[in-house]
């Protein structure tokens, strides 16, 4: 699902790159833990989380996380927005709490990052 | 390098000041960066990497100050952090997924939560840690850059 997709399906406001929303987001990962977060996600993956300091840009930047969306309504720092803006990574808000956005996404066929692994696993 | 004769690739150190969250992770964003230029392995750069975030954090997180290095040469891709601080009192425990004595500001940032070392294990191919307590810290974390992990991330 590309992020222009996700920004609909999440009726999100974007806040940073959105030069960047024909990009695809192959799995996703909500958290509110940076350290699960660096653990568990593979490349190309779109964060979810209620977390808005600059760190979380930082930790997209590490990982090569495709988009951040900020949860029920979280609205981020300059600093973090700035950051973000430097980077081309989009950043996106959403009203809805991290469990119903959670559940929008996976409705509609996104997987979580263990579930990606397991399947790429099978193929090969 | 425990490999002394191979030619280095790339050499780069840069200073770490404890406390300074909003700075925390540039020097990371930096090797990682020039790791990609370097030509090393996309899977590897992004190990080492994250590594190197999680061992610079360790350093913003508990140490006055300290440094991040990275040397590269044709067989290995090598990370030191190295802190004047605290050290570590008991190692084996702080390799313990969810042990932290992080203070709750530091996990207010989604920091802290015990998991920092334990990733860096999971990641690197190998690490050598030397602390001293009262005085710093040493994190020596290596990455084969022949390692079947990285055929395909």
């Amino acid at each position: 699902m590309n992020l222009a997709d996700v920004q609909k399906l999440l009726a999100a406001r974007v806040l940073a790159g959105e030069e960047g929303l024909g990009r695809e987001a192959g799995t996703v990962c909500g958290s509110d833990l940076m350290s699960d977060v660096l653990a568990f996600t593979m490349p190309g993956t779109l964060l979810l989380t209620g977390l808005t300091h600059p760190q979380v840009v930082r930790t997209a930047q590490i990982l090569d996380l495709v988009a951040v969306v900020f949860v029920r309504g979280k609205q981020p720092g300059p600093e973090t927005v700035e950051m973000a803006a430097q980077q081309g990574l989009p950043l996106l808000s959403t009203e809805l709490p991290m469990y119903e956005a959670c559940g929008l996404l996976y409705s509609k066929g996104l997987p979580g990052c263990q579930q990606a692994r397991g399947q790429a696993a099978q193929v090969a | 390098m425990s490999d002394d004769d191979a030619e280095l690739e790339l050499a780069l150190r840069f200073p770490i000041l404890g406390g300074a969250f909003l700075m925390a992770g540039r020097a990371s964003v930096l090797i990682k960066r020039a790791l990609e230029e370097a030509g090393v392995e996309a899977g590897l750069v992004r190990r080492a990497a994250l590594c190197a975030y999680e061992a610079e954090m360790n350093v913003v997180i508990y140490a006055r100050s300290g440094s991040l290095s990275v040397e590269v040469n044709r067989r290995q891709v090598r990370i030191v952090a190295q802190d004047r601080g605290p050290g570590i009192a008991d190692v084996d425990l702080a390799f313990t997924p969810g042990y932290s004595t992080a203070s709750a500001k530091v996990r207010e940032l989604g920091f802290g939560a015990g998991m920092g070392l334990p990733n860096i294990r999971t990641h690197a191919d190998q690490v050598a840690v030397e602390t001293v307590p009262g005085q710093g810290t040493r994190l020596v974390i290596s990455f084969e850059r022949t390692s079947k992990r990285d055929d395909s991330s």
